[in-house]
């Protein structure tokens, strides 16, 4: 069994309390940084630990800080991003709900390290019971002293508030998170920095849960230790691993950067549910469908771009022999269609042409001139505004890379070949 | 109209803070849970609580999954139609969309997406992602998610509706 550390203190039936959270070490970081470290020397412990973005993007944490300018003016913001609306996402849930203290250190080391004064929570409408878990939390860490004004006498002030979403898949996207909160439609906003001019033009940085909640343990116990957490070379950390679909044991597994793709599918996660391995999105689902040559692969940020594919969010969905790939794509792009911002054509108009290629394909009445337009659309999808198209485009390029077979088999049955199966 | 004494803390709450915006959403919400839905008149005075025009509050009623700008049911069923939850039919050998949970919901309560039982009852939302994937297929009713389901499960979910005294559940998200 591998160490665990973000899920230490994970029960079956209720969260950490607080005392609970003390006694496995919480808090102690916080008092070590706000007694004797410089903010500066906090970004220089995570740039050193290696600690890369959880929330899909797989940004170095202490760079993204460090674009803050030194000068910049304050308030400054932090946000929390609780927002995983991406199919297969349900890692933060898991995080919060089982020691939402470390998440509340996190928060306020990241507010120490940037000298923020707030932070604000960002939290979607189906995990409401999170978000009542979180200010109750919250109000419990102001009673001791740990929150808000002069927390442990520092004279540091900082103080975190929750904003509840109304729900929109975009919102996850941090430009547009900022606009949410703002009280404006959610779209991405690529004009500027974030760290320049983020949350009502303010300096502000948005870091995903599950990043926030490493920061504890990297100052408790040094920026060596967590990479050595990490069981491949240029790794650090552990990574929550969602598993998802046709698995005997479906849930959110803790391992180390880098543990193989085939041994959490098939040890952790109890190997297939039924029918033999198929495919999977390896990070979520806007990540490129994954053929068996590549199971081997190591759960990392570099060995799946060495291969053309993306980590993401470590949301690991897993198809059988029993599935159409033809029609989860279409499940995809329908859901990636209706959940587009709009904002601009590529991805407003191709997204909807691209479903209905592949709706064509699997009722069987297309020809390869279909499959090959497909192909053409889903690189298009690169011209859009923001990141979210391409994202949507990603499992079917996975589809024509690496099961062309099927798509022509469609084509060439007129049908769907797993229809009445 | 909104009674007098929630009109107060919403305008309390919207005067607190630096940023009256940062409160639509919960003035939406708290709006909603009054009337059932975001009604016309409820938009018109969420909208003058927050100092905003109606146009600007509408473009985001509009835009979120969770704001209803028309009425809906006691229960909001919103079914994930995400891939995972689509692909987990338990004992259903052929995995087409025209045979998913949301489908046989649809069938069993009589009912196209989008819609409301007659009986007020029931209304069917398609749902992004709810964030539930290892109990698919899922499906959240007025916040509270339910899963692993099947067409025996989701039978039963309905019928414990059904028998819910009213007022059990609070309509909000
Ligand atoms: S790519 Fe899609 S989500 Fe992103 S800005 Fe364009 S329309 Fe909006």
């Amino acid at each position: 069994m591998s160490e665990k550390v973000l899920l230490q203190n994970r029960r079956p039936d209720r969260p950490a309390t607080l005392e609970e959270y003390r006694a496995s070490g919480g808090y102690q970081a916080l008092a070590k940084v706000l007694g004797e470290m410089q903010p500066h020397e906090l970004t220089q412990a995570v740039l050193d630990s290696g600690l890369k973005g959880r929330g899909g993007a797989g940004f170095p944490t202490g760079r993204k800080w460090s674009f803050l300018r030194a000068d910049a003016p304050h308030p400054r913001y932090i946000i929390p991003n609780t927002d995983e609306m991406e199919p297969g996402t349900f890692k933060d849930r898991i995080l919060v709900g089982c020691d939402p203290h470390q998440i509340i250190e996190g928060t306020i080391l990241a507010g120490y390290a940037n000298q923020a004064q707030r932070a604000i929570i960002f939290i979607r409408p189906s995990y409401e019971p999170e978000a009542e878990l979180f200010e109750r939390e919250f109000s419990r860490a102001r009673d001791e002293g740990l929150l808000g004004e002069n927390i442990l006498g520092s004279g540091f002030d900082f103080d975190i508030a929750l904003h509840r979403s109304a729900g929109r898949y975009i919102c996850g996207e941090a430009s547009a998170q900022v606009r949410a909160i703002q009280g404006e439609r959610p779209r991405p906003d690529k004009e500027g920095h974030m760290t320049d001019s983020g949350l009502w033009g303010r300096p502000t940085i948005v870091n995903n849960v599950e990043t926030l909640a490493c920061l504890p343990h990297i100052l408790r116990n040094g920026p060596d230790w967590f990479k050595g957490l990490a069981v491949s070379k240029g790794g650090a950390g552990t990574k929550l691993f969602g598993v998802s679909g046709m698995v005997a044991k479906p849930d959110c597994y803790e391992l180390p950067i880098g543990t193989p793709l085939r041994e959490i599918i098939f040890e952790h996660a109890g190997g297939m549910k039924g029918g033999a391995f198929k495919a999977c999105l390896p990070g979520g689902a806007s990540t490129k469908l994954l053929a068996p040559k590549d199971l081997d692969v190591a759960m990392d940020f570099e060995a799946l771009a060495a291969i053309g594919h993306r980590l993401g969010t470590g949301a690991i969905i897993v198809f059988d022999e029993g599935a159409c790939l033809v029609s989860a794509c279409l499940n995809l792009v329908t859901f990636f269609a209706r959940e587009s911002c709009g904002w601009c054509t590529p991805c407003r108009e191709g997204l909807p042409y691209m479903r209905h290629l592949l709706l064509k394909i699997e009722l069987g009445e297309a020809d390869e001139g279909c499959i090959d337009r497909l192909g053409e659309l889903a690189k298009a999808m690169d011209h859009s505004y923001c990141g979210f198209a391409p994202g949507a485009a990603a499992p079917v390029i996975g589809l024509l890379e690496n099961f062309r077979d099927e798509l022509l088999e469609h084509v060439a049955q007129g049908c769907c070949p797993f229809k009445g199966n | 109209m909104l009674p007098a004494k929630l009109k107060k803390e919403l305008q309390r709450d919207v005067r607190a803070s630096e940023h009256p915006r940062e409160k639509a959403v919960d003035v939406m919400y708290a709006v909603q849970r009054h009337y059932g839905y975001l009604s016309d008149e409820g938009l018109a005075e969420a909208a003058s609580l927050l100092g905003m025009s109606e146009l600007e509050l509408e473009e985001l009623a509009t835009f979120y999954d969770y704001i209803y700008r028309r009425p809906v049911g006691r229960f909001v069923l919103h079914v994930c139609d995400g891939v995972v939850c689509w692909m987990c039919h338990e004992g259903w050998a052929c995995l087409a969309e025209e045979e998913s949970i949301v489908t046989y919901l649809c069938a069993r309560l009589g009912v196209e997406v989008g819609q409301t039982t007659p009986d007020g009852m029931f209304t069917v939302l398609p749902s992004a992602c709810i964030g539930y994937c290892e109990y698919a297929p899922a499906m959240l009713v007025n916040g509270k998610p339910y899963g692993p389901l099947t067409p025996q499960s989701l039978d039963k979910v309905l019928d414990e509706l059904r028998n819910q005294p009213p007022g059990h559940l609070v309509l909000d998200r």
